[in-house]
């Protein structure tokens, strides 16, 4: 079986630890995997993505029209990955936007309604209500558990509950394990 | 054996230690930096590590323990290579005794550089071997054959990874331990080690000999191969030979021909793979190398074979590749039926997210205040490499010029040499001003030039990760040493006018500013705050009722952590560090430390006033 996840976002919002859970998941339960980061300038507030692919591949980088799911941190930035989700794919979103730097200096006009409605009419889309988690969490820091906790609930991802609360309990920094394992089981639950 | 998931750099720098590497010297430089520090991270006994100042300095270091004998690796970005072209195209006449391998990663796209230059090109100018990996379990073996060869040629050879092969992730196969390789040590040889132009004469013809009998010897080397069958060839190399494969995997009748070693070029493997060929596709990033050495072949040998590739506008001259890229290129010449994707024309118009300098980073602050304290006279500013390049966005718009490491400090000299109006400042980071700033400041003192030195002393080298440098009193062998200073540095040097000061302190940064426009000669400022990545937040801050709602903030600084929320100025607190440089904008004094009530309750004193005086000039500010 292959999976081709794309996980976007915009740099800063820890897209990097989600794509490295999943591929870890993966391989726990014996899979190959290859995967690839945004690593310099784009970190900087850019629009950053990571690549998990699991099965075989050649490429570091999904095609486009190649991704299972698209995993986005962020309204814009799922719409900016669409064209890498295969026909069938799901795309799996954060509500709440990041207004670019810029936004304040000259308003862009930026909202994420009319991004969700244009994912809704393109494709299977499950939109996770950020706000609900920063509000019972206290912090934007939790986005990327959370949408893991979506993803594995929607059964989509080919892993299930244990396989991603043994990849927090190895792959995150102990101090966290707690706190990530409370937010994944409430998203599981939204 | 065991499995690690590692990162392309993570998987030469487990290569190069498999091989038993003695030494490695570089410079930081995205996509290359994750090479040095992965052997650091390592157990490594008995390999000596070290961020040089600059890649020529890496590139000597490592020359001379190779001289000895022993096994080195030197890593740096493309651009590096330029500033190590020096030693290494010396060295490649003298040659080396112990294998030593250079890794120049190059960076398509560009995605993090400057230029889009092909270090395959590189080695053909030098004349020496050059290695390109496609993946990173590739990598991890490739490397440890490139320090072979390098021993059976004795000769300095170049890998080049792309950044698509350095940030990649993979499984490998990594070897339970390592030893580092036993060498003989240096044995004098004035006629072998000592370069002249009787010895470059001599050696020029041995290289050129050699590289033919390397050329024949890589037509065996086991990743330079040849896939499928038919009249019509794809040559790909390096990360376009896995694009490739993605399209081609379930076609049969097409030659897919991987060259993994460019240069020497395998001319024996390559003809005979081209048996019964008509036409071929050259499907490669950067410069056109491997097609111009099949038009260099087909002339040689009287070929009738047509040769596309970026000469005949099939494949895009600049920019990086793509699945979908070569699969587009790689249909269109065989005739084979493209796969529809999702139509997003339709898309709402995406916001722009340019790079911008973190919320909190004291470059901001230095640049705010030159900016203030020059309002109103004429000035040129000239920039460097670094995060603080992105001092050239709105609102800022504090950037120039910017051209190569270094170049900000002698351009602003030629500036001055054109237009004796003009106020010269060059905004220099630390790590720059270490790897090839100091040089400049020579020229200035020595010439006699008028300028403004601006260091933006951030106390680590942040745009490729936060690596340590001479001024941080660190290095890679994991030792506390003296700080080099940059004060003293300039003092030695003899610029008379050195001021120290903290950007987050607008007004005395603007003082200082000022003072050094109105004198003559050579000054310098050293703007010292540490780098916000590397610090913890001092706290944060928060806009009381006071505020007038005239954005002075945000259209003055343009700092990510002031945000409008709806429609009202306010402080994204997720990002704000709390460095206070807002708060000396604004005109009422409505922002504050959210921090301490005692701050709270003198800024609400020191608001009023501001209220009294300023409310009027703010009101101007809102129309």
């Amino acid at each position: 079986m292959n999976k081709d996840i794309l996980v976007c976002g915009v740099g800063g919002q820890g897209t990097v630890l989600a794509s490295k859970l999943i591929a870890s998941a993966y391989m726990a339960n014996g899979e190959t995997v290859h995967s690839a980061e945004t690593i310099g300038m784009a970190q900087r507030g850019g629009s950053v993505t990571s690549h998990v692919r699991m099965g075989e591949a050649y490429s570091p980088l999904i095609a486009q029209g190649g991704a299972d799911i698209i995993l986005a941190f962020e309204p814009a930035e799922a719409v900016r990955n669409l064209s890498y989700l295969k026909k069938g794919g799901i795309v799996i979103t954060n509500n709440v936007p990041v207004k670019p730097a810029t936004d304040s200096l000259m308003n862009s006009g930026y909202e994420a309604q009319p991004m969700l409605d244009y994912l809704k009419g393109k494709c299977d889309c499950i939109v996770m209500d950020g706000e609900a988690i920063s509000r019972e969490f206290g912090s934007a820091k939790f986005y990327n558990i959370a949408l893991l906790g979506v993803a594995v609930a929607s059964g989509r991802l080919g892993l299930d509950e244990a396989d991603i609360i043994s990849a927090i309990e190895n792959g995150v920094n102990p101090k966290f394990v707690e706190v990530n394992k409370k937010v994944f089981a409430y998203a599981m639950n939204m | 054996m065991r499995k690690e998931y590692v990162m392309g750099n993570g998987a030469i720098a487990l290569g190069a230690l498999a091989a038993g590497l003695n030494l490695v010297a570089g410079y930081p430089g995205t996509p290359s930096s994750e090479i040095l520090e992965t052997v650091a991270k390592y157990p490594h006994d008995g390999v000596h590590v070290e961020w040089s100042v600059n890649e020529k300095a890496a590139m000597e270091v490592a020359a001379s323990a190779s001289y000895s004998g022993a096994r080195t690796l030197v890593t740096m970005k493309q651009v590096g290579l330029n500033v190590a072209s020096d030693p290494l195209m010396s060295l490649a006449y003298v040659g080396i005794k112990g294998g030593m391998v250079i890794v120049s990663a190059d960076d398509p796209g560009p995605i993090s550089s400057q230029t889009e230059q092909d270090t395959r090109m590189f080695a053909d100018f030098c004349r020496i071997p050059v290695f390109d990996p496609s993946t990173p379990e590739e990598a991890y073996q490739m490397i440890q054959d490139a320090f072979d060869y390098s021993e059976k040629y004795k000769t300095p050879v170049l890998f080049r990874p792309t950044t698509r092969v350095c940030h990649a992730y993979a499984s490998i196969e990594v070897k339970d331990e390592w030893k580092a390789k036993e060498y003989e040590g240096f044995v004098k040889d004035s006629k072998k080690w000592v370069i002249f132009p009787r010895l470059s004469f001599a050696n020029h013809a041995m290289i050129e000999k050699r590289n033919v009998e390397i050329g024949d010897d890589f037509g065996s080397y086991s990743m330079n191969t040849v896939e499928g069958s038919g009249s019509k060839a794809v040559f790909a190399s390096g990360i376009s030979y896995c694009y490739a494969k993605e399209t081609l995997k379930n076609v049969p009748d097409v030659k897919l021909i991987r060259i993994a070693t460019p240069h020497p070029f395998p001319e024996q493997f390559v003809k005979d793979a081209l048996d019964g060929v008509t036409e071929v596709m050259c499907l490669e990033e950067l410069s056109p190398y491997i097609e111009n050495q099949i038009l260099r072949l087909a002339g040689k040998y009287h070929m009738d074979i047509n040769v596309r590739g970026k000469q005949t506008g099939d494949v895009p001259t600049s920019g990086e590749l793509s699945t979908n890229k070569a699969a587009d290129i790689l249909c269109d010449f065989l005739g084979l039926e493209k796969t529809s994707q999702v139509d997003v024309s339709d898309a709402p118009a995406l916001p722009v997210r340019p790079p911008v300098l973190c919320a909190g980073c004291p470059h901001r602050a230095s640049f705010y205040a030159v900016k203030k304290a020059m309002t109103g006279r004429k000035s040129y500013f000239c920039g460097d490499i670094g995060c603080y390049t992105l001092g050239n966005a709105m609102p800022l718009d504090m950037v120039d010029t910017c051209l190569c490491m270094g170049a900000g400090i002698t351009m602003a000299q030629g500036f001055h040499w054109v237009d004796e109006d003009g106020v010269c400042f060059a905004f220099v980071g630390d790590s720059t001003f270490f790897a090839s700033g100091m040089t400049g400041v020579v020229n200035a003192v020595y010439n006699d030039a008028n300028m403004i030195l601006c260091v933006l002393d951030n106390s680590t080298t942040a745009m490729t990760g936060h690596q340590p440098h001479p001024g941080t009193g660190r290095n890679m062998m994991g030792q506390f040493v003296d700080k080099v200073s940059i004060q003293k540095v300039l003092e030695g040097i003899g610029v008379k006018k050195i001021v120290t000061v903290d950007p987050l302190d607008l007004e005395a940064s603007v003082a200082a500013v000022k003072e050094c426009a109105d004198i003559r000669g050579v000054k310098a400022i050293i703007f010292k705050s540490p780098c916000i990545a590397i610090t913890r937040p001092s706290g944060k801050m928060e806009i009381s009722e006071k505020c007038i709602q005239c954005k002075k903030c945000i259209i003055e600084i343009g700092c990510p952590a002031i945000i409008l929320k709806d429609g009202k100025v306010a402080i994204d607190e997720s990002l704000c560090t709390g460095c206070g440089l807002c708060s000396q904008i604004c005109p009422v004094g409505a922002i504050h430390d959210a921090g301490s009530e005692a701050d709270k309750a003198s800024d609400a004193a020191c608001a009023c006033s501001n209220a009294a005086t300023k409310a009027g000039k703010g009101g101007t500010v809102n129309e």
